[in-house]
């Protein structure tokens, strides 16, 4: 089948971050700690090609070690959110109608109810800042999602002969959950893993500009914008290319998540 | 209804119960205890033991967690350690910032998301829709903060019309205090706005196939008209939810946008809060937001139940 535009573009544009990220491990265009007062404040150019900060180091080199700290947590929130989320969902679903599904399903809706934003802010308060604990915040917030996305779509399945057909054959609720429904469900738990990803990278990009993020030394890209923000009348470049950065990666993923539901689930496209 | 209600608010009860323990328990939780972190390193054990005098925490948790909340309850907020003054005065005197802010910002966010969601919903699959489309991805890409930076380099520095920052209040008038979070509502309602515009035009796209509004056609009625009279009474139902949701990352959203203006909203008290330890501050600001964003969330399924009895059994 046609891959959709919107997925080449967004792999793309992820891409190219993700690879930003990776090589920086081994090569960036200056050092990231390089400090150079002569060279400070320079405007793109060829040796700068994303200009300087006001300690002179490289904004293109920041720029791909902020993509490592942005991506990592990003990912870990995730993975957070999916290790706690999906087993909830799949047992909410097994023994749907119960006591266990009820309280799990209005544990779900509480923390959805929670300003995630604030919480994530008094987390980080209390326990310090830090990326670990960033990761934490954000990785609460998206175990409701995989809960519901899960529940929801295991529920459906369920009702679907060759589960019953399991059932029949002598197979435990937990065993179907595993072997049966979360196979059935992992394209719809990747697109939604899209979609968080973004709003993760959205989300540390918020508490690192607040300074509850990843500390110094690690670059990241929400203190980079929170760095430049006394400079923007005489220095715009610092502020626009972290920025430029946090979008287009957002974009790609979420363009990703569109293409990837598209081509995993052609019905939904036809009905768009 | 009155039953649905009923259930609603003892649903609402409960969050709230488990909210203030979980923000007390995270508090409890601070490494040390909250005197010696509210003081720092370099408190003498005199200081401390003062402090946790004062703060009652020579108490057990459960009588301090029942003195809060009950605090709460007759609108006690306890006292703010570094500023000396009530913690619900302080909230009072921030919420003439963030109440305004917020409200400015979902109706600049329903003013831009209705019409642009109307329009690419009637002009489905022709360049208008995907412009919408397009601009609508874009504009939820863009994190919130980073788009007041750069509407303050083009408008208050480039053009010098409309302040960069800070808060005249509203002593001088209506203008001046809106001129100064004009620039702040409208960071924060961009990405709202591409959301409800995206979610305007798939609940008219839905609405608009219905059995309904193809008899409203048979009937003569034109395009504009069955959109007008039937189709956006219908699809406004999903856009009140999604506006109610909205009001939790506007009041969140907040929090980040008055720090890049300097505005004195909650936001800015929660975060001098922390900056000075002043957990007393912290504990009830975020208690008093979580409890707006929970009972604006009661008041939504209220008025969708209104609005749709279908979802009165739920």
């Amino acid at each position: 089948m046609r891959w959709p535009l919107s997925l080449i573009v967004g792999l793309a544009l992820s891409g190219v971050f993700a690879a930003a990220a990776l090589v920086s491990f081994v090569w960036t265009p200056w050092p990231v700690e390089g400090i150079s007062v002569a060279s400070r404040l320079q405007t793109p150019s060829l040796s700068h090609w994303l200009g300087t900060d006001h300690l002179g180091r490289d904004i293109l080199s920041m720029i791909m070690v902020g993509a490592r700290t942005s991506i990592a947590v990003a990912v870990v929130a995730v993975g957070v959110g999916m290790v706690l989320g999906v087993p909830l969902g799949l047992l909410a679903a097994a023994v749907r109608g119960s006591w266990l599904d009820d309280l799990v399903m209005r544990g779900n809706d509480l923390i959805f109810a929670f300003p995630s934003l604030v919480i994530a802010i008094l987390i980080t308060a209390v326990f310090g800042p830090s990326a670990v604990n960033a990761i934490l915040a954000i990785g609460i917030f998206n175990t409701p999602v995989f809960a519901r996305v899960t529940r929801g779509a295991a529920l459906s399945l369920w009702t679907l002969d060759y589960v019953r057909a399991a059932r029949v054959a002598g197979k435990g609720r937990a065993r179907i959950s595993a072997e049966h429904v979360l196979p059935n469900i992992a394209n719809l738990l990747i697109v939604q893993g899209t979609i968080q990803f973004s709003l993760g990278i959205l989300a540390e990009a918020a508490l690192s500009y607040v300074g509850l993020g990843a500390q110094p030394p690690l670059p990241s890209w929400g203190r980079m914008l929170a760095d430049s923000q006394t400079m923007i009348s005489f220095a715009p470049h610092l502020a626009v290319f972290p920025g430029l950065a946090i979008v287009l990666t957002v974009l790609g993923l979420n363009l990703m998540g569109d293409g990837l539901r598209d081509l995993l689930d052609p019905r939904l496209r036809r009905a768009r | 209804m009155a039953r649905f209600i009923a259930s609603r608010l003892v649903s609402l009860i409960l969050s709230l119960v488990v909210a203030s323990v979980a923000i007390f328990v995270v508090i409890e939780l601070v490494p040390g205890d909250p005197a010696g972190f509210m003081l720092g390193l370099n408190a003498t054990p005199e200081a401390i033991a003062a402090l946790r005098a004062e703060m009652g925490l020579t108490d057990g948790p459960l009588a301090r967690y029942l003195t809060w909340t009950g605090g709460m309850l007759t609108g006690d907020f306890g006292t703010s350690y570094t500023y000396k003054v009530p913690v619900a005065d302080l909230v009072a005197a921030r919420l003439w910032v963030s109440l305004p802010l917020t409200a400015y910002a979902l109706a600049l966010s329903t003013l831009i998301a209705v019409p642009v969601g109307l329009l690419a919903a009637s002009r489905r699959g022709r360049p208008a829709d995907f412009a919408v489309m397009g601009a609508t991805q874009l504009g939820i890409a863009v994190p919130n903060f980073w788009f007041a930076m750069l509407l303050v380099l083009v408008f208050a520095i480039t053009w010098r019309v409309f302040p960069s920052g800070g808060f005249p209040g509203w002593e001088d008038g209506l203008w001046p205090g809106l001129r100064a979070l004009t620039l702040p509502a409208v960071a924060l309602a961009l990405p709202q706005a591409s959301i409800l515009a995206r979610v305007m035009r798939s609940a008219l796209i839905e609405t608009l196939g219905q059995d309904y509004i193809r008899t409203a056609r048979a009937k003569g009625l034109s395009q504009g008209q069955s959109v007008r009279r039937h189709a956006l009474r219908n699809a406004l139902i999903p856009v009140m939810t999604i506006l109610g949701l909205q009001f939790s990352f506007l009041l969140a959203g907040a929090i980040i946008i008055e720090n890049v203006f300097f505005l004195p909203g909650l936001g800015r008290l929660i975060f001098q809060g922390i900056t000075q330890r002043d957990l007393i501050v912290v504990e009830s600001v975020v208690m008093l937001l979580v409890f707006a964003v929970i009972l604006v969330t009661f008041l939504v399924d209220v008025a969708y139940a209104l609005v749709d009895p279908r979802l009165r059994r739920a």
